[in-house]
């Protein structure tokens, strides 16, 4: 089975979780725009962040025979710094157009404040302008109602629900966010957002309809194999290969396709020219080899370095 | 004989099928003093609206690149790379080509980046593109280094001893071909056939494998006793 991750931080990751997760069947992955651990100070080392995640961190993905497409935004914690803000908005439309782009995000809300919201609602119109999807982090802190309050912002901007995705939902957030028409995302990502167990769970409870399963591996404690796993873990309880199928794969593509920039193709029959300069192939899809689950790091155990 | 615009024009246009329309009216836009911004649109829009086909000249037209710029070849050229070089050659924007160059070499995608460095030997002012040229043969990204150092003459047209030797080395290092070089044999010198033999023998005490390539631009300067030696073991190690 393929895979996607529609969220994953690898310019936080090493090598090895990349030679993991090609292992395990995932093909193409998004790196959305985010914050790095610590806030930037300057315009233009978000400026070069940007440039890092649709060139360097696009070619490093290829190398290992997955595909990389990421988002792009100004992510709700470094909205509340003014100055940064005003010059990256400056900055995203000459991103939002390059190649691999499929949204605008991640955006949205941390702490809900003014300025956040001032923010999240340029980078709506600037979504809307350009016909591209939308990418929304919802905040970790009164979580329920700021992402009620995220989708009621989409609607009063005038942004199509099925435009967005709704991203770290959980059990309590998930039934609205499918009742409203959006697409719902779910991170497995241990300890803070959603365990795997829970979502096979959901699965059960909601099916495959506007799903999205993604790990939002960065630079804490998370697992690059987060939608591998989970795949396995609904398979190995009862869950039908095509709800997995669509959870895991199909309603990525679906959603971040609409950006005209990720398709099937791009993985499974590539352009001559990426082939030759930006795309290595997936070995996996040429040999047909079934997806291993194998730990990063698996390499560590070996003792000869040549 | 056609200048190489022409040639860029003839053939993107020959290919944009039901965009060319658009292609025509946007690339006038840009001639007549459109915004920088404009620029950006096209340069953004190229692979969406034409596609990332090979362009896949016929050998007459490789014949004509070369007679509009000797040592141009565009063999490997996409259709939207092809697209982007034009626009950019169209444009005459307000501020020196060269700082727009540097603009939107600051924030290209990795596709664009290759097309913008596979342009160089088409450009006005080249003395002034000496720093960037050294930011793109410094890059990680090993297709940005080859948009510099193959099928490109600009290399061998403007690069010092001192930058081309270390772009030569630099090839060996990331695993990139030598033979693709233009003027790899013209610009051999003895500096470089020295670095290179240690190179050999570095790679020979590790147990590594050294490129036959290698020797092209070391034969010239055979007579000098280390480099007859270097050149014999090679010689051992491929009978």
């Amino acid at each position: 089975m393929m895979f996607i991750d529609p969220h994953a931080h690898m310019i936080s990751r090493t090598t090895d979780d990349y030679e993991a997760m090609a292992a395990a069947g995932v093909v193409a992955l998004i790196e959305p725009a985010f914050w790095l651990g610590q806030p930037r100070t300057f315009v233009g080392t978000y400026v070069d962040y940007l440039s890092t995640i649709v060139g360097w961190e696009r070619f490093r993905a290829g190398q290992f025979g997955i595909r990389h497409y990421c988002t792009v935004g100004l992510n709700s914690k470094e909205a509340n710094n003014e100055e940064l803000a005003e010059g990256v908005m400056e900055w995203l439309p000459r991103f939002a157009l390059k190649e691999g782009v499929v949204a605008i995000g991640e955006i949205g809300y941390d702490e809900q404040t003014p300025l956040e919201d001032k923010y999240f609602r340029l980078q709506l119109k600037l979504a809307k302008e350009l016909h591209l999807p939308v990418m929304v982090h919802t905040p970790h802190r009164d979580k329920k109602r700021g992402t009620s309050r995220s989708m009621d912002v989409c609607e009063e901007m005038g942004v199509d629900p099925s435009m967005v995705v709704i991203d770290h939902n959980n059990e309590e957030t998930v039934a609205e966010t499918l009742q409203r028409g959006y697409w719902a995302g779910f991170s497995i990502y241990p300890s803070t957002k959603m365990g795997n167990a829970r979502m096979v769970e959901i699965l059960k409870r909601y099916g495959a309809e506007r799903i999205i399963v993604d790990s939002a591996c960065d630079w804490g404690i998370s697992d690059p194999l987060g939608v591998a796993k989970t795949a396995k873990l609904a398979l190995e309880s009862g869950i039908a290969p095509e709800t997995v199928e669509r959870v895991c794969y199909r309603n990525a593509l679906e959603a971040y396709g609409q950006s005209g920039q990720m398709k099937e193709a791009d993985w499974l029959d590539p352009p001559a020219i990426d082939q030759r300069t930006l795309y290595e192939g997936n070995s996996i899809l040429r040999g047909g080899r079934d997806p291993v689950i194998e730990e990063s790091g698996a390499k560590r155990r070996g003792l000869l370095i040549e | 004989m056609a200048a190489p615009v022409d040639l860029l024009r003839g053939w993107v246009m020959a290919r944009a099928g039901k965009e060319a329309m658009w292609l025509g009216d946007t690339l006038a836009n840009l001639g007549d003093g459109a915004p920088e911004k404009a620029l950006h649109v096209v340069l953004g829009l190229a692979p969406r609206r034409l596609g990332k086909a090979d362009l896949a000249l016929s050998p007459a037209d490789l014949r004509a690149a070369d007679a509009a710029r000797p040592g141009w070849d565009p063999s490997d050229w996409s259709l939207d790379g092809a697209a982007r070089v034009l626009a950019l050659l169209v444009f005459r924007g307000a501020r020196p080509f060269a700082e727009t160059f540097k603009d939107l070499r600051r924030t290209s995608d990795a596709a664009e980046m290759i097309a913008l460095y596979r342009g160089l030997p088409l450009y006005p002012e080249p003395e002034a593109l000496d720093f960037e040229v050294g930011e793109g043969l410094r890059s990680n990204l090993r297709p940005v280094f080859e948009a510099i150092a193959h099928r490109n003459p600009w290399p061998r047209d403007h690069f010092d001893e001192h930058r081309w030797n270390h772009m030569i080395l630099k090839a060996l290092f990331v695993g990139a071909r030598l033979a693709p070089i233009v003027g790899l044999e013209e610009r051999a010198n003895p500096e470089l056939a020295r670095i290179l033999c240690d190179y050999a023998e570095e790679r020979w005490a590790a147990g590594r494998p050294v490129t036959p390539e290698l020797w092209i631009p070391v034969r010239p300067f055979a007579g000098d006793p280390k480099i007859d030696a270097a050149l014999a073991r090679a010689e051992e190690n491929a009978a």
